[in-house]
């Protein structure tokens, strides 16, 4: 299909993205605010359209695994979930860091903890920027903030994931997910032939020929020196990714005094807390990271060469804030601001927040 | 005439003397050594080699896969 | 002609296949998980399929199938084989894709991936070893642990009034349409190694064949588990577990 301009939900540019951006599978489960993803793509029948297996499993623990057995097998495959269904999933993701293994992981965050809220929320920063399962390792975070970049961003997250062999998490939120907007959809993308798996991806389990030693995708290793060496190598990998692959968007940051730090939802609204604030003389620019793995770490330490204070906004109670801080460290003040629990800050909210904390403070 | 005897070769420090294959042996060519491996096992070895018949039914059953079996047509 | 005249290539009638590696097996000694690992890698093999195989170890003494087994092959997650065969059988339709798990894995915290891999009739073969206990965490008490049997979590015998019955699971998922064959069997006579050997190529014909999904029990040993001799470990599985886990094909497909 050819490139178009289309009015979508979030949920759903993504999963036409997904179809559009080459993906050999979907496995997936439903639960709110995502469902829109499993149920756009199988009302597409993209099996028709470019043989994309699509597949509802009876869990998203089942869901991640199935990921992990194609993405074995070197397929570009994909899961989609919200919060409580993404904790499920961390056992599998961590399996899947832990193997290498490339693929694209969609988290439409909802309010927690526990059952919480189907309404939106950002306080799947940590489960997403930290690990989220149990050993050292990161997800590359990628953090859409329209419907276009829920597009996108599936393009983004396979050449990341294969240029790293690493999964790729886009946190997104119930806002973006549920919210339409044009979005211009880019054309078709093949699929990846069963010859060009052999060939680029050597590592992949698609059966031995008696050319080559077999291969294995494992997590294991029980003598610590290999486990340690592992280790080794998976940092060293996260290390170049935090070199290579940060990404920000900079708005009015140019005569900025103050500033903004704050992703997806939140940078929007914030868009609008600056025209606010600057009719009342404040002079506030925005950093919005679109890794939140890697983090912008140097750009934020730089901004504090230009403003006097910071205010991340969040809608959690205050997790982006912590690397804020981090790469700020203490040149000049940090605070945070949030809604929670699945509510929205409004701009006002926002510019009184930077006048009491920040500006005030 | 042409009677079949058979063979059996076990990799004496492969094996781990689980002794499985002797009840297997319907000839009990089958003994377990009294010195052990390099593993410390007491190996499995043909004692009453005459009696094989190269049924491979040592190999069959041997977990660890050490046993291998020849059979051949000998004139009697 | 001597015994060692008779060693010769071409009086060869049984070696270990080469789609089993030279490695030492991690087993203890008497361990049926060796013979169900070379008769799997030898109707491979016959079939002419272990090159486009996909196997998938579980989590248990048998982690590190991989390690024997030399075909290509991918470690799931504790329970989870049959969800991952599923992500690999779903892209690569023509290959072969099986699980080997054993009863831990495959009967207690993997139940829903079984039930809803056969459920939905995937074209896999599910190998499942069945010994009554987890043997690899050291002999604590499995779903498949029969009554009265002494475990390291069931130290004074697995009492069923509170800590349940043991799971005929592969007679639950024979009730399952998408499921065309289950049988179960063991290994550790020459008699009941060839009978596992062949339903287990029954299993992988019939998926070659594309008829859902296909599920071999193979009723096995513990000795280290059950604090046993190998041989010991054997009779008594024929006394007590044979009863409890009878052999036989337990579904096959209509003709």
């Amino acid at each position: 299909m050819a490139k178009e301009l289309k009015l979508m939900k979030g949920n759903e540019a993504f999963a036409e993205a997904a179809i559009r951006a080459g993906s050999d599978a979907y496995f997936g489960y439903p639960i709110t605010p995502q469902s829109e993803v499993i149920e756009y793509l199988m009302a597409e029948r993209p099996y028709d359209r470019t043989g994309m297996v699509v597949l509802q499993a009876e869990s998203e623990v089942a869901a991640i695994n199935m990921v992990y057995g194609a993405a074995a097998s070197g397929k570009h495959c994909l899961t989609s979930s919200s919060s409580p269904g993404i904790s499920l999933k961390q056992e599998g993701i961590s399996y899947i860091a832990g193997a290498e293994l490339p693929c694209v992981i969609l988290n439409v965050v909802r309010g927690g903890p526990g059952l919480g809220t189907i309404q939106p929320s950002q306080a799947d920063y940590f489960q997403a920027t930290k690990g989220g399962g149990h050993g050292d390792y990161r997800l590359i975070v990628l953090a859409p903030a329209s419907v276009q970049e829920m597009a996108d961003f599936v393009k983004e997250g396979y050449e990341l994931a294969f240029k790293y062999r690493t999964p790729v998490m886009i946190l997104s939120d119930g806002v973006i997910g549920q919210m339409m907007e044009k979005v211009m959809m880019f054309e078709q993308m093949p699929r990846i032939s069963d010859a060009e798996i052999a060939e680029k991806y050597p590592w992949a389990t698609i059966g031995k020929p008696k050319s080559r030693e077999r291969n294995i995708i494992t997590s294991l290793a029980l003598k610590s020196d290999e486990m340690e060496r592992h280790n080794i190598h998976l940092q060293a990998k996260y290390k170049t990714i935090e070199e290579a692959e940060v990404r920000v968007e900079r708005i009015r940051c140019d005569d900025a005094e103050y500033a903004f730090v704050a992703y997806g939802s939140s940078a929007r609204i914030c868009q609008k807390a600056i025209e606010i604030a600057r009719a009342k003389g404040i002079k506030v620019g925005l950093m919005r990271p679109i890794t939140l793995f890697p983090f912008p770490k140097k750009e934020v330490e730089l901004m504090t060469q230009k403003v006097k204070g910071i205010l991340s906004v969040e809608m959690s109670a205050g997790q982006m804030v912590e690397d804020v801080k981090l790469a700020v460290n203490g040149r000049v003040p940090v605070e945070h601001f949030g809604r929670f629990g699945g509510n929205i800050p409004t701009p006002d909210e926002i510019v009184k927040a930077l006048e009491e904390k920040i500006i005030g403070g | 005439m042409a009677k079949v005897k058979g063979a059996i070769v076990i990799d004496k420090e492969a094996c781990k003397g689980c002794e499985v294959c002797l009840a297997a042996c319907p000839t009990n060519v089958i003994s377990m050594a009294s010195e052990v491996n390099g593993k410390g096992y007491n190996f499995a070895y043909p004692e009453l080699k005459e009696e094989c018949t190269g049924c491979a039914n040592c190999a069959i059953v041997c977990p660890d896969g050490v046993i291998t079996v020849y059979r051949a047509k000998v004139e009697a | 002609m001597v015994f060692e005249d008779i060693i010769k290539t071409e009086n060869l009638v049984y070696k270990k296949t080469s789609f089993m590696t030279d490695n030492t097996l991690s087993y203890c000694p008497g361990c049926g998980h060796g013979t169900a690992h070379r008769i799997t890698m030898e109707v491979l093999e016959e079939l002419g399929l272990a090159e486009n195989t996909i196997g998938i170890a579980p989590v248990g003494c048998s982690v590190l199938a991989y390690d024997f087994m030399n075909i290509d092959m991918q470690q799931a997650a504790h329970g989870r084989a049959p969800a991952v065969a599923t992500g690999v059988k779903r892209c690569w339709p023509d290959k072969t894709v099986f699980t080997y798990q054993g009863d831990g894995d495959l009967a207690a915290i993997g139940t829903a991936e079984t039930i809803h891999a056969c459920n939905r009739g995937e074209n896999i073969t599910i190998i499942f070893i069945n010994n009554g206990i987890y043997g690899m965490t050291g002999g604590q008490m499995a779903p498949t642990t029969l009554p009265g049997m002494r475990s390291s979590t069931s130290p004074y015998g697995r009492d069923v009034e509170t800590m349940g019955n043991p799971l005929r699971i592969t007679e639950l998922v024979a009730q399952l349409p998408g499921v065309s064959f289950v049988s179960r069997q063991a290994v550790h006579t020459p008699r009941n190694v060839r009978k596992a050997k062949k339903a287990i190529k029954t299993a992988f014909e019939l998926q070659t064949q594309k008829k859902g999904t296909t599920f071999v029990e193979i009723v096995s040993n513990c000795n280290s588990g059950w604090k046993m001799t190998p041989v010991q470990s054997n009779q008594w599985m024929e006394e007590n577990m044979f009863p409890f886990y009878p052999l036989g094909d337990i579904k096959v497909p209509e003709k």
